[in-house]
């Protein structure tokens, strides 16, 4: 696959006409119009029933599986949809990073009948503004047994109602590949002071202790959650992140110090990468360790280097809160408001809800773990395995720092920010003074 | 003051009639061929300008519709220049670019130009290669340059050969807005030179020769008579030098997203207003600061051309 930023695969009951039409007004918006979000919203009042074929045969699909590994998997379980259901399925594949930088404009212009989203209060901001059809149907159906209290917390907008089906998460965690363990007799560390020791070790045998790349500006996000919910514990990144809590607080500002002593020990110019480079730099041994999401297994191709792929939680900072709190960020499945065929658009929203159609996925893609508790277990590997048990035993279970606060704080003042801080780790006070400044223009 | 409207009051009688000369099919064709036009650019330009230029004293949070504007005054403007960290780094950078792009490509296009018009072996070629980048877009020329900066890539290849351990990430560490000046200007070289080797056909020969005739030296006549004879293009290139500095936006853009030491004005409108956040009133707030720059530059040079044409 050359460009991942086209449309990859258009499978059968394609509508060119439907699609051009998606098209122009996706241009309309993201170009002059963009000023003028009420005439596009007028736009997409016009779209119902034109659609193509009769009623509850057919659907669209918005996706975001741009990458390789998730759009084959994802192929597979539409297949098996399709096979089971007999209903059509038109899937627009979008590249991940465009389609959220772009999903303002795309729900404005009209969705796909089923549409890829994340959990939280990522999901929330726009069911709360009416982008999002109610699908509490499905969790009052049999769909819903399968889901713990959490899932369905992390599914409910402020109206009460369900407005997303989950269909895989993923722990974060440190990465590391235990042959390089053994072969350098490497523990893994329990505390912070084993971990700073370990970071040590390595760099004496030339490695690289910790990956870091952030040239798209969210992976940072990642360690800067990671080491503030371990610093200040579960209640305090939820504050945080709806804006309660003082940026300019001392515990913030310590959680940058502590990240200002870890940074020696992280990849430098991590400005200039992102992360799949790392991820190949730890598949070759260039770097120690890897705090990411689990989906680093797709830089992992091959089944015995996969093998070889383990993790450890990050390590306990502050005794109060030892490693309670796991970053599990949930994707899943949203439907449009107003959807040309609702029927067949719940029908597919079950599918992806259901054991089933997430085991099907995840045997091509076993970077994740099934959202569904009745989903079979035995084919998971040991990493999924691991995966599936430490977020079943984790007190607290966070999003992501872009999914558990405002989006538009997220990516104007946070991408910056720690850009800002990565490149020049020693002036704590001004960037945060910076960020507190810019959060009260927007958390109004 | 006198003079002006002496001179409207004679030429009056003169345009009533030149107006009555005009049959009706005239009158309808020039409606048609003017009146579209001019909807045509109002509507895609002066609506839309107008609309941000409005919005931009308002508060619109993403996917909040047009009726909930929330008008908020100079806040944005306030904010902008006070506690938006990119911004001033951004004007600091578009300035840059203007400076860097007048001063090195244009010269080396003239350069160049100049050496090509002297007809050499292959000059053909030369003039052909320097060219190619222009067909390129932008995003393009980003990608290309992406591989000759990385870490691994080309540059620091070939320095490797002469110093050990070389491996500068040129495009992230600081000093990056130059790495990307560079690859920019490699494409804008070909452009003002292409311009430069047109206007240089036109110098008239004899002009050249007369002045060699009077003992003149090759500078001696580049200076004095082969520069002031350039003049028109001198004006173009600089119009479009300016509007490529104030537009560029795609190259940054496709290298890291406009961030880290790439931050330009036309970057923070689209990361503003397109990308998930899209804080509408925020981003056209900074598309009428882009714009009032815009206008710094382009005015006075528009001003010097209606005039010239009135006088003529």
């Amino acid at each position: 696959m050359p460009r991942p930023t086209s449309p990859l695969w258009t499978p059968r009951g394609a509508s060119p006409q439907m699609s051009r039409r998606n098209l122009l007004r996706g241009l309309a918006v993201g170009g002059g119009l963009a000023a003028f979000p009420g005439l596009a919203a007028c736009g997409s009042d016009s779209s119902g029933g034109s659609g193509s074929g009769s009623a509850g045969t057919a659907t669209s699909l918005g996706s975001n599986f741009s990458d390789q590994v998730p759009q084959t998997a994802l192929k597979d379980s539409i297949d098996a949809f399709i096979k089971a259901r007999g209903i059509e399925v038109d899937v627009n594949t979008v590249d991940h990073e465009q389609f959220q930088e772009n999903i303002t404009s795309y729900l404005q212009g009209g969705p796909q009948d089923v549409y890829a989203w994340f959990a939280g209060y990522r999901m929330k901001f726009f069911a709360d503004q009416g982008f999002a059809g109610d699908v509490s149907a499905l969790w009052s159906g049999d769909m819903g047994s399968g889901y713990t209290d959490a899932f369905k917390q992390a599914s409910t907008a402020a109206d009460g109602k369900q407005y997303f089906v989950p269909f895989y998460y993923y722990p974060w965690a440190v990465f590391y590949r235990k042959s390089l363990f053994e072969e350098k007799g490497y523990t893994v560390p329990e505390t912070l002071d084993d971990f700073t020791a370990l970071c040590e070790e390595m760099q004496s045998d030339g490695l690289e202790p910790i990956g870091f790349a952030d040239k798209e500006g969210w992976p940072a996000m990642g360690t800067f959650d990671v080491l503030n919910f371990r610093q200040n514990g579960y209640d305090f990144h939820v504050n945080l992140m709806a804006g309660e809590e003082s940026w300019e607080s001392d515990e913030v500002k310590g959680v940058f110090e502590l990240w200002r002593d870890l940074l020696p020990y992280h990849q430098p110019d991590a400005l200039g990468r992102d992360w799949l480079d790392t991820g190949a730099d730890l598949l070759n041994k260039k770097v120690g360790m890897y705090y990411l999401g689990m989906f680093v297994g797709q830089a992992f191709t091959k089944a015995e280097d996969r093998d070889d792929l383990d993790f450890f939680v990050f390590p306990a900072v502050n005794d109060e809160f030892g490693t309670d709190t796991i970053e599990a960020p949930i994707d899943g499945w949203m439907m449009s408001p107003e959807p040309e065929e609702e029927e067949a658009a719940m029908k597919l929203l079950e599918w992806f809800g259901s054991a089933e159609g997430q085991e099907v996925y995840l045997k091509s893609d076993p970077n994740n773990v099934a959202a569904n508790s009745d989903a079979d277990t035995s084919s998971y590997n040991a990493l999924q395995t691991k995966a599936n048990e430490l977020v079943a035993s984790a007190g607290s279970i966070t999003q992501y720092l872009d999914r558990d606060t405002r989006p538009d704080f997220a990516s104007t003042v946070m991408i910056p920010s720690l850009q800002k801080f990565i490149q020049n780790p020693d002036d704590i006070d001004g960037l945060v003074a910076d960020i507190e400044q810019q959060k009260q223009s927007i958390f109004v | 003051m006198s003079t002006k409207s002496v001179g409207s009051t004679s030429r009056r009688p003169r345009k009533r009639a030149r107006l009555q000369r005009l049959t009706r099919t005239d009158k309808i064709v020039l409606v048609v061929l003017i009146g579209i036009p001019t909807l045509l650019h109002i509507a895609l330009i002066w609506v839309p300008t107008i609309g941000s230029a409005i919005l931009s004293f308002g508060n619109l949070g993403p996917l909040s519709g047009f009726t909930d504007v929330e008008w908020v005054g100079l806040e944005n403007y306030k904010q902008i220049f006070e506690i938006y960290p990119p911004f001033w780094p951004a004007v600091r950078h578009n300035i840059i670019w203007l400076a860097f792009f007048l001063v090195v490509p244009t010269t080396m296009g003239l350069l160049l130009a100049y050496l090509i018009d002297k007809e050499l072996k292959g000059s053909r070629l030369y003039q052909s290669a320097i060219f190619l980048p222009v067909v390129l877009s932008l995003a393009l020329v980003g990608f290309i340059w992406e591989l000759i900066y990385k870490q691994e890539g080309l540059l620091n290849g070939v320095i490797g050969v002469f110093v050990e351990n070389f491996d500068r990430d040129w495009l992230a560490s600081s000093g990056n807005l130059y790495a990307v000046l560079v690859a920019a200007s490699w494409r804008h070289v070909g452009y003002v030179m292409i311009l430069f080797l047109a206007g240089l056909k036109g110098v008239d020969p004899a002009l050249r020769e007369a002045a060699a005739l009077d003992g003149a030296s090759e500078w001696q006549v580049f200076r004095h008579v082969v520069f002031p004879a350039l003049a028109p293009v001198n004006i173009v290139v600089l119009v479009v030098t300016i509007i490529e500095s104030l537009r560029a936006f795609d190259i940054v853009f496709v290298i890291n997203g406009g961030r880290n030491g790439l931050e330009l004005l036309s970057v923070l409108v689209t990361q503003n207003v397109i990308g998930e956040a899209s804080r509408i009133g925020y981003g056209s707030a900074l598309a009428v600061i882009l714009l009032v720059i815009s206008m710094t530059v382009i005015l006075p040079y528009l001003y010097k051309t209606f005039r010239e044409d009135l006088v003529r």
